[in-house]
């Protein structure tokens, strides 16, 4: 297994607190904006990304969490059960601006899966999609990020993975090189 | 990953601990989405499920088929009555006849013990027991278990009195099973008559005297006398039984604590239960009956995972 690092802490740190500045040129104060980050891993993107936000504007910033599992298009396509996490949207989403929160962008089937998951939930009045890594050129379905933390080329064989301080023990992204690789199948 | 040890749900006597948790777990994770503007999820749009009724019901056959609909499943539905099993058709038959139009799941209930059983061991589709005959009600007691965990914090360490008309009833043989597995004390409490003889030896606690049994429990399921299954009389009259193991709200409020109501449905109010202690903040029938929708979609998705494509 060969592993290369692709943003350290301090880089990862510097992309979010980028990404937080273009989200307000656009979103100005959040006063019709939402963050929804996708279960299981694009949540701890949209808790940091929430965080610099809430440091920036010093108000608090409506987010939420959303599990897609039921909406995705494997399900029985694999060996075992596509189990659930928590979805946690208690607010109308009803004429809002919503941005997807994810932390890799890779076939773009995860999104597809999200973006149907979220409708059920009302009509927003517009959705963005923010990913902290684009694998450019990868894309099964015609789906492309509004805001990117950092381009990647990857071959489909590689992996990258997402790590954090809370649970890994570490912040930083990662490229696996070598298939089977248990924490960059994540 | 975690899946269920079982391909057919037959009998709580067949899953472990983890299968009901899991189902627990996936269940809460459906009710959260039928409470959604849009109650739906795509999950099972290329599953097609019969649900064939032998004997009558209202709140199963709804709620498992508003659990399919919401899993956007296909659904056929199927009851004796007007049915070639009128003209002398075997259940096996009659059920391979559905299967035949491409169905991959049944969802059956039927009047004799063991059906579901049987029915799994001749067929190729995914059967769901949904009450057969005395024997079990499986996802009666999940729906009972989860409802418990969501009032209580968990099941494990409670004590549960099951009350009524045992020796007639599946919900009370599947409840034992379900509560025991997860770590519940279980007491049945009913007139001698009505409880199985040899009962005990499922490790639970037998009383016969309601109040003793009320002021041990944290929770009590209240089961309906099952007069149709009744060939001869187990106690004098129901005025004499709803007397001595019915549920007013004298009853409760003399208690020393504050304990949970449940009831699986149809009540007959007056009988086992007074109207205003069915209808108390203490009583939990409703969020049973929606809850029911959540476990049986859990239960549905976890064994449609399983059917090969």
């Amino acid at each position: 297994m060969e592993k290369q690092v692709i943003l350290n802490a301090t880089q990862l740190e510097l992309t979010l607190k980028r990404l937080s500045h273009e989200l307000i040129e656009t979103h100005d104060t959040f006063e019709n904006s939402i963050l929804i980050g996708l279960q299981p891993r694009g949540i701890h993107v949209a808790t940091r990304i929430k965080a610099q936000l809430e440091a920036i504007l010093a108000h608090p910033i409506q987010a939420g969490n959303l599990d897609i599992t039921f909406h995705r298009d494997d399900f029985r396509r694999r060996e075992t059960p596509l189990l659930p996490s928590i979805t946690n949207i208690d607010f109308s989403i009803e004429n809002k601006r919503i941005i997807l929160i994810d932390d890799v962008l890779f076939t773009g089937r995860t999104i597809r899966a999200g973006l149907d998951a979220l409708l059920t939930f009302g009509r927003p009045s517009q959705v963005q999609l923010l990913a902290l890594i684009d694998r450019r050129y990868s894309r099964d379905l015609p789906i492309q990020a509004d805001y990117i933390g950092k381009t990647v080329d990857t071959l489909a064989s590689e992996r990258v993975a997402v790590e954090w301080k809370e649970i890994e023990g570490q912040d930083q992204v990662l490229l696996f090189t070598k298939e089977g690789n248990e924490a960059a199948q994540r | 990953m975690k899946q269920l040890s079982v391909d057919h749900l037959t009998g709580i006597v067949d899953l472990t601990r983890q299968d009901i948790e899991l189902i627990l777990e996936t269940a809460a994770r459906f009710k959260e989405v039928i409470n959604r503007p849009i109650k739906k999820v795509p999950s099972l749009r290329d599953i097609t499920i019969a649900n064939v009724f032998f004997e009558n019901s209202t709140r199963t056959r709804l709620s498992f088929e508003l659990a399919q609909k919401r899993l956007s499943a296909d659904v056929v539905n199927f009851s004796a009555a007007g049915s070639s099993v009128k003209k002398g058709e075997t259940l096996v038959d009659t059920v391979n006849n559905i299967l035949a139009m491409k169905v991959d799941m049944v969802v059956m209930r039927h009047p004799n013990p063991g059906a579901a059983k049987f029915l799994s061991q001749k067929i190729k589709a995914r059967v769901v027991n949904a009450g057969d005959g005395t024997h079990e009600h499986p996802t009666q007691a999940l729906l009972d278990a989860f409802s418990i965990q969501e009032r209580l914090g968990s099941v494990a360490g409670k004590k549960i009195v099951i009350v009524g008309d045992i020796l007639h009833s599946r919900v009370a043989l599947s409840n034992i099973y379900c509560l025991q597995k997860l770590g519940a004390e279980v007491m049945v409490c009913g007139p001698s008559t009505l409880i199985p003889k040899y009962i005990s030896e499922l490790g639970v606690r037998v009383s016969h005297n309601l109040r003793e049994a009320l002021e041990w429990c944290d929770v009590a399921n209240m089961l309906r006398i099952q007069l149709e299954r009744q060939d001869i009389k187990y106690f004098p009259s129901l005025r004499e039984y709803s007397q001595q193991f019915g549920l007013d709200k004298t009853l409760l409020d003399s208690l020393s604590k504050e304990i949970v109501i449940m009831h699986p449905g149809p009540i007959n109010r007056g009988v086992e239960i007074s109207s205003d202690v069915a209808d108390s903040p203490q009583s939990i029938i409703l969020d049973q009956v929606e809850n029911g929708v959540a476990v049986r979609m859990a239960v549905i998705y976890l064994l449609a995972a399983k059917i090969e494509r």
